[in-house]
């Protein structure tokens, strides 16, 4: 199908757990392939050596300033890549490789990672560790609506991923440094008068860090890894009036494209 | 802003069984519809406030049987957080927290699709368990204990004992304890919930009811013809649609002026909007 996107996965200092979770909608991967995008790059799947011009580049993990291929690769993946997506924690956030300092065998000196929005502009976050194959999904068939959709659905798709690229853009501001902790949640959002109490950071935290105290989140911040999943979760970080409001024919949609044959 | 949100119809309603009445809050609603879809397979549990580990402190509980749900019914007027699976009840704050994770689900694994009923309550402010506690024993002079029933409602805060007293504050009193977060909130009766219910606008022991979803409104009619619920046309019953319309233009209006004081609250600085 010519109309297709092309879509790859870029993987830089991360441990392969984003890849699974592309693959981990089951068949809705094929789905995805059949319908609305070639892998045109990733590893082991695709034998592609060099990264390839493409539609939207699924980035995963942080870049290892000490491992100059990481440093062209990602730089490459920029120029070559129409969209950039920083999959999961690492790539957006460093998430756990923020506490690497180094002194691992055989490559003691790799010790500095960073989020690749330190090195090149970045057009849409999904946080989390392992990032959520359900948002992965959304975010190809946003993109697909985005770049290949009429009017209607560009609109749908540009109204479904502004918080996703307002994060990125976030995270891509020089001096931005955000610690996309549980952090977040307490300077962002409690100590904004914001917090209500509904618990979705805590449901979403992958390592529990986040209890719900009294009806408040309490952070332990010895526990997080850093991933951004409890603020980005956050009913209070962002939340479009208009794109949730919506969610019957947005859901619609989405559970529509993923079931073309209509079955 | 749209007051009241969308929906497909709109009536007063109450449960039909006197068991459930017998301790609900007002028509037993979000009780009976729970009760029914259990019953009907339409949901496998519900997640629901129950009682926790202190007078009247609420704990999210998953109740998977009609006896589990009858022991949660009731307001605790504080914050239970909610959040997960199946059947779902909660404040306009927790129904959005639930739509955006269906839409946006960051860290939540396949909620999306498992989400068979959500019902949303009016709420025009909560308060911290804390501050309820501090209500309650400290202005109404009545030990958590012994609390029997709490009410909020012609503009007073109303505390029922377990021995018959009933200790009443006016709401002005309790305004500053309210929750901070609660002062933002751009939603008076759940825009975002399959069915949304809640007391103000129909006769005691009544409740409004808006069906919003085309899921809430499958599940509502068949419920209806099953008989499990009595209803009402919304403009036969006092005070009606305009009290609510009234109370959610108050509640946004006011929280909108928040908003905008948030904004500007520093010195050429001000606080973050979360609504994009």
């Amino acid at each position: 199908m010519s109309n297709k996107i092309t879509l790859g996965h870029v993987h830089m200092s991360g441990c392969t757990g984003c890849c699974v979770s592309i693959a981990d909608t089951y068949g809705g991967l094929f789905t995805l392939l059949d319908n609305y995008a070639d892998l045109v790059y990733t590893l082991t799947l695709v034998d592609v050596r060099h990264i390839p011009k493409m539609d939207v580049a699924l980035v995963e993990g942080s870049v290892c300033l000490q491992d100059e291929l990481s440093i062209e690769e990602i730089k490459e993946t920029r120029e070559k890549a129409t969209v950039v997506v920083a999959l999961g924690g690492c790539s957006a956030y460093g998430n756990i490789t923020r506490f690497s300092r180094g002194g691992q065998f055989n490559q003691p000196q790799h010790e500095s990672y960073v989020p690749i929005a330190k090195l090149i502009d970045v057009d849409v976050y999904i946080p989390g560790c392992a990032p959520n194959p359900e948002m992965v999904r959304n975010v190809a068939v946003m993109a697909y609506l985005l770049l290949k959709g009429n009017d209607a659905q560009k609109k749908l798709a540009t109204a479904y991923l502004a918080p996703l690229m307002a994060l990125a853009k976030d995270g891509s501001r020089i001096e931005s440094d955000s610690e996309a902790c549980g952090c977040d949640v307490m300077l962002k959002v409690i100590n904004q008068g914001l917090c209500m109490g509904c618990g979705t950071c805590a449901a979403s935290c992958p390592v529990f860090a986040i209890s719900m105290e009294y009806g408040k989140p309490n952070i332990d911040r010895e526990m997080c890894i850093k991933c951004g999943a409890c603020y980005a979760s956050c009913p209070r970080s962002f939340f479009s009036f208009d794109v949730c409001g919506d969610y019957e024919n947005i859901l619609g949609a989405i559970s529509a494209a993923m079931n073309p044959g209509g079955n | 802003m749209d007051m009241l949100g969308k929906y497909k119809s709109c009536v007063a309603a109450r449960s039909t069984s006197s068991e459930i009445l017998k301790c609900s809050q007002d028509g037993g609603i979000v009780t009976q519809m729970f009760v029914y879809a259990l019953e009907e397979g339409i949901i496998d549990g519900a997640i629901v406030a129950g009682p926790g580990d202190e007078p009247w402190k609420p704990q999210p509980m998953v109740a998977t049987t009609p006896e589990e749900i009858l022991a949660a019914r009731g307001t605790r007027y504080n914050i239970s957080p909610n959040l997960d699976k199946v059947g779902i009840v909660g404040t306009p704050c927790q129904i959005q927290a639930l739509r955006k994770a269906q839409l946006y689900p960051v860290g939540l694994r396949y909620v999306t699709d498992k989400i068979a009923l959500a019902m949303g309550i009016f709420c025009m402010e909560n308060f911290s368990y804390q501050s309820m506690k501090q209500i309650v024993e400290d202005h109404c002079n009545v030990d958590l204990h012994s609390l029997k029933k709490t009410d909020i409602g012609k503009g007073k805060y109303w505390a029922y004992t377990n021995r018959g007293a009933v200790s009443q504050i006016p709401l002005k009193v309790t305004h500053k304890y309210e929750q901070p977060g609660c002062h933002v909130c751009l939603d008076y009766v759940a825009n975002m919930g399959d069915i949304s219910t809640g007391s103000v606008g129909s006769p005691d022991g009544w409740s409004t009811v808006f069906v919003r979803s085309t899921n809430g409104d499958n599940i509502w009619k068949k419920a209806v013809e099953a008989g499990v619920f009595e209803t009402k046309a919304i403009d036969s019953v006092k005070p009606g649609l305009d009290l609510v319309t009234k109370l959610a233009t108050e509640k946004i209006t006011k929280n909108q002026k928040e908003l905008e004081h948030r904004a500007k609250i520093g010195v050429g600085k001000g606080l973050r909007n979360p609504y994009i």
